[in-house]
């Protein structure tokens, strides 16, 4: 077992030093390491592949504990009691102490944070200190915006970067080349919510095309989609930079490949080989980057629905936090660590069933 | 020499440059409110024009880019001061349970969204820009020691290493007497594209009221306050934003250009 990691890790590091260092760095590294994380497998047999899915599945379940230890001991530390927060200065302290066992906050530590995770596991997040409804319903009213942001940013970064990465690839030098790189280096550099302000400023104020902020709810789905679309653009630019230079790297890469060469002797023009063979498999890598971009969308709308007043996961959290609701803190933070790990997990899996070096000789 | 290379330098030198100067001499002094005079345009005596309090922007400016650069600069210390021991031990170590240990702990921390985690501290620990410091350096630990690792490895496949060793010097005077010098420009490289996203960072954190408190000056509170007048006053939003903007391009044309420069066997338009 430890063999064979070490043998990734080395082959991963490998990788690491060849793309070190450029502004992707941290994307650059994740994708290298989900790319060998396949390929040190190598060739596969059956059991290989089972293999390594027991092993992202072990090391999933390992991430998934570590992450609710370290979120529950970060609010364990709270400074602060939550009930005298609850009651005022002037509690009595017979009302706090009553209080206290209500929220189950004179229960040992061991005992509140396996009666969390326990809950957890049942759909069951508590109750809300300051709402007094179900955390449950608090995180399902606000996640009808969250995710459906995070999906639409997502899809505008791929229409953007994808085109923009081939053409950049395909005319390697030229003036188009040129002024792509040029706009992703800009893409990259703007604050998210900086470019949200300009646009508001732009398109909500001067040109009145949309409106500066908040949510109409889905009863209408064309004005709630038309709402979100200042948000999803501000939150898609800058991973569409990254996803673009990405794009166009893996595709050079591509070209530079014998079987292109192969394909232009075999007499297919340069576009043919293009889009037939070196667009397919410049896709792979780029495919894992998009699965893990979506955590970053995910985690990014934090910030931008505060801008566009959007109820979402993140003004949630940002009230819970003024108002010490700390069981509401933990529950979206939990939620959202789980769901950057479950979609990370996923893009693993997904890319050794992609990987056509991965696939199954019968 | 590339001319992404010149103009990141260029850049980044005025904003530091503007950091430094403004402990010797800045236009106004920020604390000074003066209401009659807010939300003017770019003039004469204001070249960027003042703020909803009458405060001289370019102060500001000149102010928040201290605040940028010391939050940037003290997170990458921390990825520095952390994850290259760290690195150089799990190179030294390579293949031991604690290698394994601590590469896999870096996957760990990998895997977390770093903004939320982010959040999640500064909010437990109070909104400070010691705090802001801390949740930005946390995430760049397992950047450094990934990198040393994967580049002290091969050196220590090197000949000079094995008659280093042959001379009977320590794994430990190993690491710091040969691998570290070997691996310094590497590190340089780095440190810039981190310091890069440590100015976004603190920006995004500050603008979200998580970073350096008031009366201290930083560019994304600036932003955040601007916010609400954007329609009445635009260059109080424009101007911090393109700081930022500037100083993060600045820095990245910069660490593309140094990579170039110190290894020229990359070529700088693959990535």
């Amino acid at each position: 077992m430890i063999f064979t990691y070490r043998n990734r890790h080395n082959i991963i590091d490998k990788a690491v030093l060849n793309i070190c260092s450029s502004q992707e760095t941290t994307i650059h590294i994740w994708c290298c390491f989900y790319r060998l994380n396949a390929c040190a497998i190598g060739p596969v047999r059956f059991f290989k592949v089972i293999r390594y899915t027991l092993g992202r599945l072990l090391s999933l379940i390992i991430s998934l504990v570590i992450a609710s230890l370290v979120i529950f001991s970060v609010i364990e530390i709270i400074p602060g009691d939550p009930a005298s927060f609850m009651l005022g200065i002037n509690a009595r302290e017979d009302t706090l102490a009553a209080l206290r066992s209500e929220m189950g906050l004179d229960q040992p530590l061991v005992v509140r944070y396996f009666d969390w995770v326990i809950g957890l596991l049942q759909g069951d997040f508590g109750n809300s200190w300051t709402y007094k409804t179900p955390v449950s319903e608090l995180i399902s009213d606000r996640i009808w915006v969250s995710l459906p942001l995070a999906i639409y940013a997502l899809i505008l970064s791929t229409l953007i970067a994808f085109p923009a990465g081939i053409l950049a690839a395909s005319r390697r030098g030229g003036a188009s080349d040129v002024t792509i790189m040029g706009a992703t280096q800009m893409g990259v550099a703007i604050p998210n919510f900086w470019f949200a302000m300009i646009m508001v400023l732009i398109f909500a104020i001067h040109l009145r095309w949309f409106s500066a902020g908040g949510f109409p709810g889905w009863s209408n789905p064309l004005q709630g989609i038309k709402s979100l679309t200042l948000p999803a653009i501000s939150l898609a630019l800058p991973q569409a930079a990254i996803l673009a230079r990405i794009m166009r790297s893996s595709l050079l890469d591509m070209l530079s490949e014998d079987f292109i060469r192969t394909a232009r002797a075999k007499g297919l023009t340069r576009g043919q080989a293009l889009w037939r063979h070196a667009v397919r498999n410049a896709l792979i890598p780029v495919l894992t980057i998009i699965g893990l971009q979506f955590s970053f969308l995910l985690a990014g709308g934090i910030i931008i629905e505060q801008i566009f007043f959007l109820p979402g996961l993140g003004r949630l959290i940002f009230q819970a936090i003024s108002a010490r609701d700390l069981i509401v803190v933990e529950s979206v933070v939990m939620l959202l660590v789980f769901t950057v790990i479950i979609v990370n997990f996923a893009v693993d899996i997904a890319y050794a069933a992609v990987d056509p070096r991965l696939r199954i000789k019968a | 020499m590339k001319p992404g290379l010149i103009i990141g330098s260029f850049l980044s030198i005025i904003f530091i440059g503007l950091a430094f100067f403004s402990f010797i001499w800045i236009p106004y002094d920020i604390e000074a409110l003066e209401i009659s005079n807010k939300l003017k345009n770019p003039n004469l005596n204001h070249w960027l024009g003042t703020d909803h309090f009458g405060r001289d922007i370019l102060s500001m400016i000149m102010m928040g880019a201290r605040t940028s650069i010391a939050v940037a600069l003290l997170a990458v210390g921390i990825g520095v001061v952390i994850g290259v021991p760290l690195g150089l031990f799990s190179a030294a170590r390579r293949g031991s349970f604690i290698d394994e240990v601590i590469m896999r702990g870096n996957d760990l921390i990998f895997a977390f969204p770093s903004l939320v985690i982010a959040i999640l501290i500064t909010a437990v620990f109070g909104p400070s820009a010691v705090n802001a410091i801390v949740a930005i350096g946390i995430f760049n630990i397992p950047v450094f020691a990934r990198l040393t690792r994967a580049a002290a490895l091969p050196l220590w496949e090197r000949d000079f290493i094995l008659s280093a060793r042959v001379c009977g010097k320590s794994e430990v005077r190993i690491s710091i007497e040969h691998i570290l010098p070997n691996i310094t420009n590497l590190m340089i490289v780095q440190g810039t594209i981190q310091f890069s996203l440590g100015i976004l960072a603190e920006a995004s954190l500050s603008y979200i009221g998580l970073g350096a408190q008031p009366p201290t000056a930083s560019w994304g509170r600036m932003l955040a306050d601007a916010q609400t007048l954007v329609s009445i006053a635009p260059h109080v939003a424009l101007v911090p934003g393109l700081a930022i903007l500037l100083m993060v391009l600045g820095l990245n044309l910069m660490g593309d250009g140094l990579r170039d420069l110190f290894d020229p066997r990359i070529k700088g338009d693959r990535t």
